[in-house]
C-alpha cells in the first residue's frame, strides 16, 4: 500500500509578506505587494510594476553565514529562507554546519522557471564581453546552474535523499509538489521539501514585456495592476519569491508526532502537446480539463467535494477560458461552482515560484478556514460574470472548508494540479 | 608595505570564507587556510581576486598552487608588491 502524503511544514517569501503569520494576515486583508519598479522604468519597459519581497537581505543575513551569502543571488536567498522556515515549521532542528551527519530520508524538489538570470546579467555577460572571464570567480556556476536552488538547500539542511530542480515554466511550483509526493508515496523518501523560487530581476521579466503579456496602463497604480478575472485585465504583473512545503509520509509524521496541516490527496501533471488550441504560450483546454480530472481521480475525491479553487488566473485573456475549463472539468455550472480565488491578484505572477507560494496560501486557507479575496476584479470580466457568487472580493470566513484544489499552467502547454484536504484535529481523514 | 599590514588585510579577505570562526579568532602566520580555517577550496579563486584588488598586483594560477597558509599569502603579496 502506498504511503499517504501530508503537509507538515510551510515557508514563504512573497511580495506582500515574509513568513506564515504575516502572509496569512496579508492574504486575509487583500494586501497587495506590487510596487512601481525603478529598473523597469529606467529600461523603458511598458509594464513598470513588479512584485518583489521586501526586507529579504536582513533575513538572509540573520539566517546564513557570511561565506554562504557570497554565492546566493535573489532566487537562492528566497528559496533558502523559505526552505529553512518550512524545515523549522515542521518541527525539525536545523543541522549545525560542523555536524557531518546526513539525513538520508529527506530530499527536495525545488523548481525555478528562469533561474539565475540576475547573475547572468549582472556578472557573466558583462565580464565575458569585457574579456575578464577570470573575474567571475568561483560563485557564478552555482548561481546559474538550473539546480542551484535545490543544491543550495541540500547543503543548508544536510539532505541525503533525491535533491533536484524541476522546471516547467509557470506550472513549476505545483509540479514540484506532484513530483515530491510521488516519491514519498512510493516509499522512496520520508520527507521532501517541495516548491519553487524565482528571482527578482527585470532581466527575467524583459522578454515577457516584449511579448506584450505584462499589464499595461497601471504603472501609476501598482496595487491595482494585477487584475485576474477583471474586464480591465491587460496582462500579468511579474512577481518573485519562494514557497516551500514540507511533504512527509503520514507514517513518518505520526512517528515523530508532527503537526499536520493538510493531506496532499492527489496530483497530476500533463501536457497539451501544442494541439487543440494549445501552443508554446497557450494551454490546450482539453489537457487542462484532463489534468484537473486526473488529479481528482488520483485523490479519490469526487469533483462535488471541491470547496475551493486557487486558480492559475494570471490576469490575461486566458482567465475566462480557465474558469470555463474548471467548470467543465468539475462538471459544476455557475450555480454549484466552488469558491475560486487568485493569489496573483496580490503578489503578481511569480513564475516558477507561483504554484508553490499559492499552495502555501491554499494550505493556510484550509488550516485557518478562510478564503482570501481575489482583489482588483470588481469589474468582473463578462465571460465570468455568471460565476460572481464564487469570487470573493473580501475575505470569507469558511470554517467548513475541507477540500481545495490548486493548478498551474505553463508555457510549453504544461499543466500541474494538486488536491489538498484539511487535516482534522483527531488525525483521521475528514470525509469529503 | 609592512608584514603586519599585509597580514591584517589577508585575514580580512579570508574572514567571510572561513567556516571555522574559532580558528579565525586565533589566526597566525602558520594557520592553514583549508585545513584550519575550513575555507572551501573552490573559493580560493575569489580570495586571490580579492588579493589582486586590495594590493594592486597580479597573481598567476601556478603561484596559487604553493599557497597553503596565511603566511604563504603574506609572503606572496609582499614579494609581488615590492
Amino acid at each position: 500500500m502506498s504511503e499517504r502524503v501530508v503537509v507538515t511544514g510551510l515557508g514563504v517569501i512573497a511580495p506582500n509578506a515574509n513568513g506564515l503569520r504575516d502572509f496569512e494576515l496579508a492574504l486575509r486583508k487583500g494586501r497587495s505587494g506590487l510596487r512601481a519598479n525603478a529598473e523597469m522604468r529606467e529600461a523603458g519597459f511598458s509594464c513598470q510594476v513588479a512584485g518583489v519581497p521586501q526586507g529579504v537581505d536582513a533575513i538572509a543575513t540573520s539566517y546564513f553565514a557570511e561565506d554562504e551569502l557570497l554565492a546566493m543571488n535573489s532566487s537562492h536567498r528566497f528559496a533558502s529562507i523559505a526552505a529553512v522556515d518550512a524545515w523549522l515549521d515542521a518541527g525539525l532542528a536545523r543541522p549545525e554546519r560542523g555536524d557531518d551527519r546526513v539525513d538520508w530520508g529527506s530530499g527536495a524538489v525545488l523548481g525555478t522557471g528562469i533561474g539565475g538570470m540576475d547573475t547572468i546579467a549582472a556578472r557573466i555577460v558583462p565580464y565575458v564581453n569585457e574579456k575578464k572571464v577570470r573575474r567571475l570567480g568561483s560563485t557564478a556556476v552555482e548561481q546559474v546552474m538550473a539546480s542551484g536552488i535545490s543544491a543550495r538547500v541540500s547543503g543548508l539542511l544536510a539532505l541525503g535523499n533525491q535533491v533536484t530542480t524541476n522546471s516547467s515554466a509557470c506550472s513549476t511550483g505545483t509540479e514540484a509538489l506532484a513530483l515530491g509526493a510521488a516519491r514519498i508515496r512510493a516509499g522512496l523518501a520520508e520527507r521532501m521539501l517541495c516548491g519553487g523560487a524565482e528571482g527578482a530581476s527585470h532581466y527575467i521579466w524583459a522578454g515577457f514585456d516584449a511579448m506584450r503579456v505584462l499589464a499595461r496602463g497601471f504603472n501609476e497604480e501598482p496595487e491595482k495592476a494585477s487584475r485576474p478575472l477583471s474586464a480591465s485585465a491587460s496582462g500579468f504583473i511579474p512577481g518573485s519569491g519562494a514557497g516551500v512545503l514540507m511533504l512527509e509520509s503520514l507514517s513518518s509524521a505520526r512517528a515523530r508526532g508532527a503537526r499536520v496541516y493538510a493531506e496532499l490527496l492527489g496530483s497530476a501533471v500533463n501536457c497539451g502537446g501544442h494541439r487543440g488550441g494549445g501552443s508554446m504560450t497557450a494551454p490546450n483546454p482539453e489537457s487542462v480539463r484532463r489534468c484537473i480530472r486526473a488529479a481528482l481521480a488520483d485523490a479519490g475525491t469526487p469533483s462535488s467535494a471541491v470547496d475551493l479553487i486557487n486558480g492559475h488566473l494570471t490576469a490575461t485573456a486566458a482567465d475566462p477560458v480557465e474558469v470555463a475549463s474548471w467548470s467543465a472539468a468539475l462538471e459544476r455550472p455557475p450555480a454549484s461552482f466552488p469558491l475560486i480565488t487568485s493569489t496573483k491578484s496580490m503578489i503578481g505572477h511569480a513564475l516558477g515560484a507561483a504554484g508553490a507560494i499559492e499552495s502555501v496560501a491554499t494550505v493556510l486557507m484550509l488550516q485557518h478556514g478562510f478564503v482570501h479575496p481575489s482583489i482588483n476584479c470588481e469589474d468582473l470580466h463578462p465571460e465570468v460574470a455568471a460565476f460572481s457568487a464564487s469570487i470573493p472580493h473580501a475575505v470569507r470566513e469558511t470554517p467548513e472548508l475541507r477540500v481545495a484544489i490548486k493548478a498551474g499552467f505553463g508555457f510549453g502547454d504544461v499543466n500541474a494540479c494538486v488536491v489538498f484536504r484539511k487535516w482534522n484535529a483527531s488525525g483521521a481523514r475528514s470525509e469529503p | 608595505m609592512r608584514e603586519a599590514e599585509v597580514f591584517e588585510t589577508v585575514v580580512k579577505i579570508l574572514t567571510p570564507h572561513a567556516k571555522n570562526q574559532a580558528a579565525l579568532a586565533g589566526v597566525k602566520m602558520d594557520t592553514n587556510i583549508l585545513d584550519d580555517l575550513k575555507v572551501n577550496s573552490a573559493r580560493l579563486v575569489d580570495v586571490v581576486l580579492a588579493f589582486e584588488d586590495a594590493f594592486d598586483i597580479e597573481i598567476a594560477d601556478e603561484e596559487v598552487d604553493s599557497v597553503n597558509t596565511v603566511g604563504d599569502c603574506v609572503r606572496l603579496v609582499l614579494a609581488k608588491a615590492s
